[in-house]
């Protein structure tokens, strides 16, 4: 064992690894309800699921303080959960609800709350690696020792912006933590068709650290993560952060045939041998954290409450006509 | 405004006095751009201001217009109240993401969660030889966003106050400055503590017998045709809206139902431009009082050329002006 991974084994204590089990199903089984919604005809618009890729968004979120900030994308329910957003407010505003976190004016797209930390969820790929960059930029200006992390799919590895704000980073040494979440597609073509080179090189060339990780493996995400928040907020400046993963399901809800891009095969082989949920669960159970029984138990528990929540978000009510001019300035 | 005096600052001067005062006054404003530290931004109208707060406070920037932009409205989003200084209005196309799909969206998005108080100072106008890709006035794409606010200044005072308005202001606000005006135009500003609100209209000189109504360096123009004019017996009213949105309709309204006539004039381009969003304001607000119909002049619809006789020939002057006034008071 190296020293690194003792340590991740150290820090992530049986506490933190049952809790990380309990968030990454929460992720799973709100996103059940919102395929479910959708399905209905219920949901307006568009979802981008994030099932699969749950790993990610819970060991970074465990690594950070509820200060810190967040900045998402289009695929950001498991940013906005693992954050600590409430699943009744979340579904309230995917149904554009007067309750949803943005008074049903934003939608999955583009859920944002400052009691977490999150600056927004991003329709633009790539838009929000600017704003990411300046919630950092501010951390060191007004010396609060925030870390800012900015999640992003590979395909958002082609907007420039990222270059931009990678070297600005660098040079000013701001404490932020690019995370680029690789599911191996940019929307319905592989990554390989469209990222030339190394795609940790592009970080290194600013002189700004990358590592690489399983972003199947929780536990893994969150040590890594871990050295690169605590470093990033005693000074030690930006950070890029590679996890590799998969999403179960089509770019969006509404992409059910996707023969032309990939092999049922390819996703079956994912679900059932790279399934963040079942690789924890087994770990916890040969650890001996918990028992069968037990993760059983919380799956319906945790069923049980997206159901509830979605039952809130449909009684609720729309909002006043007279929102739409309301907030355009502040 | 409080005790006007004597002392006559360039507009540049107003700008810095105004970006200093704020800065004294609110330890969360930042200067970030090209240049601006110890260069003083190439049109020299920040000087000094480093001398003076240091580079923990006036950030000296790659060249990266999105991304600097893009600093900005996190930065703005999480606490601070940054300046933007965006060297010349042409590189306003390289911040439109940030401007227009993140900052003018956030607090709409977010349901009210989110504000972004941040200035983004950029410049407008021709006539420097300067070429196509350094001499256009793209102010009225940035009007045609809501969630912006546009301020666009023809005298020091205005700037001054306007200004010192705009870092105050809890929304992201552009702020163009001509580039021409910076250093040859020069005008009275009261030494004490003023602001000036956002969305009310001045009028520069009061008529009676037609409304110009111009923006930024037009209104120099305007009140040069408006001398001109006074010549042949035609008494011009010069209004200028100071700021785009939002907009005083009222006081344009009210010059035009006054005079009965009106010419709008700015330095945009003329097709789809400002000049037409504030004709029509004032044809549905003063149709029945009007002798004529609102006119428009803006600058050719042609990329700002280099060579001299061509450049001048595409913004519009005094003479162009004061023709145009003639013939519409002539025929009504
Ligand atoms: C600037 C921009 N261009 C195109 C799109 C359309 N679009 C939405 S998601 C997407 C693919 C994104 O792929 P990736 O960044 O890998 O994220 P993933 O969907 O895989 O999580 C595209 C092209 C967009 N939203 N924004």
């Amino acid at each position: 064992m190296t020293p690194q991974t003792e340590e991740a084994v150290n820090t992530f204590s049986k506490e933190l690894a049952l809790h990380a089990y309990r968030q990454m199903l929460r992720i799973r089984m709100f996103e059940e309800q919102v395929n479910e919604l959708y399905t209905r005809a219920l949901m307006p618009g568009l979802a981008h699921l994030y099932s699969g890729e749950e790993a990610i968004a819970v060991g970074i979120c465990e690594a950070l303080k509820k200060e810190d900030y967040v900045t998402s994308t289009h695929r950001g329910h498991g940013h906005c959960l693992a954050k600590g957003a409430t699943p009744n407010l979340m579904f309230a505003e995917l149904l554009g609800k007067e309750a949803g976190y943005c008074h049903g004016k934003g939608g999955s797209m583009h859920i944002a709350d400052p009691a977490t930390g999150n600056l927004g969820a991003n329709a633009i790929v790539g838009g929000s690696m600017g704003i990411a960059t300046g919630a950092a930029f501010s951390s060191k200006y007004l010396k609060n020792d925030l870390v800012a992390v900015c999640f992003f799919g590979e395909g958002a590895l082609g907007q420039g912006l990222l270059y931009e704000v990678l070297n600005i980073a660098q040079l000013w040494k701001l404490p932020v933590i690019y995370v680029c979440e690789n599911n191996l597609y940019n929307e319905y073509t592989h990554y390989s068709e469209t990222t030339a080179g190394d795609i940790c090189a592009r970080a290194t060339a600013f002189g700004v650290k990358a590592e690489t990780v399983d972003g199947q493996d929780v536990q893994a995400v969150y040590s890594k993560a871990k050295q690169l928040i605590d470093d990033a907020r005693a000074g030690g400046g930006p950070a890029f952060l590679l996890c590799n993963t998969y999403r179960y399901t089509g770019h969006h809800v509404g992409d059910i045939n996707r023969d032309y891009y990939r092999t049922k095969q390819e996703e079956q082989e994912w679900k059932t041998r790279r399934d963040p949920i079942l690789l924890h669960g087994e770990r916890l159970l040969h650890e001996g954290f918990t028992d069968k029984a037990t993760l059983d138990a919380l799956e319906s528990e945790v069923r049980e409450e997206m159901k509830a929540a979605v039952e809130f978000a449909i009684a609720a009510p729309y909002p006043a006509l007279e929102e739409v001019e309301m907030h355009v300035y502040a | 405004m409080p005790d006007t005096t004597d002392r006559e600052l360039t507009f540049a001067q107003a700008v810095r006095e105004a970006l200093a005062e704020e800065m004294r006054h609110d330890s969360r404003v930042c200067i970030l751009g090209e240049d601006v530290a110890e260069a003083g931004t190439p049109f020299k109208v920040l000087s000094g201001l480093v001398e003076e707060f240091g580079t923990n406070r006036v950030f000296d920037t790659p060249i990266s217009e999105a991304g600097f932009t893009g600093i900005a409205v996190g930065a703005a989003m999480t606490g601070i109240r940054p300046v933007v200084d965006i060297m010349f209005g042409d590189f306003l196309t390289l911040t439109m993401d940030q401007m227009v799909n993140q900052a003018a969206k956030i607090h709409y998005m977010s349901g009210g969660k989110w504000k972004v108080p941040m200035v983004l100072r950029t410049t407008l106008g021709a006539s420097r030889r300067s070429a196509a890709q350094h001499s256009q006035s793209l102010h009225a794409w940035l009007c045609h966003v809501p969630g912006l606010k546009v301020v666009i200044p023809s005298t020091p005072a205005d700037a001054k106050g306007l200004l010192k308005t705009a870092i105050r202001d809890e929304n992201p606000v552009i702020f163009f400055e001509d580039k021409m005006m910076h250093h040859k135009l020069k005008g009275p500003v009261p030494t004490g503590e003023y602001t000036i609100p956002l969305g009310v209209a001045e009028v520069k000189r009061i008529g009676k017998d037609i409304s110009l109504i111009a923006t930024s360096s037009m209104v120099q123009v305007a009140l040069g045709a408006a001398d001109m004019l006074a010549e042949i017996g035609i008494s011009a009213e010069v209004v200028d809206p100071r700021t785009l949105w939002p907009l005083d309709e009222k006081t344009l309204i009210d010059s035009a139902k006054k005079t009965s006539r009106a010419i709008v004039i700015d330095e945009g381009y003329g097709r789809y431009g400002v000049t037409s969003e504030l004709a029509s304001v004032i044809s549905e607000g003063a149709f029945y009082d009007l002798d004529g119909p609102v006119l428009r002049m803006g600058a050719m619809h042609v990329p700002i050329p280099f060579s001299p006789p061509l450049e001048d020939l595409t913004v519009p002057t005094e003479k162009m002006l004061f023709d145009a006034a003639k013939k519409l008071c002539s025929k009504s």
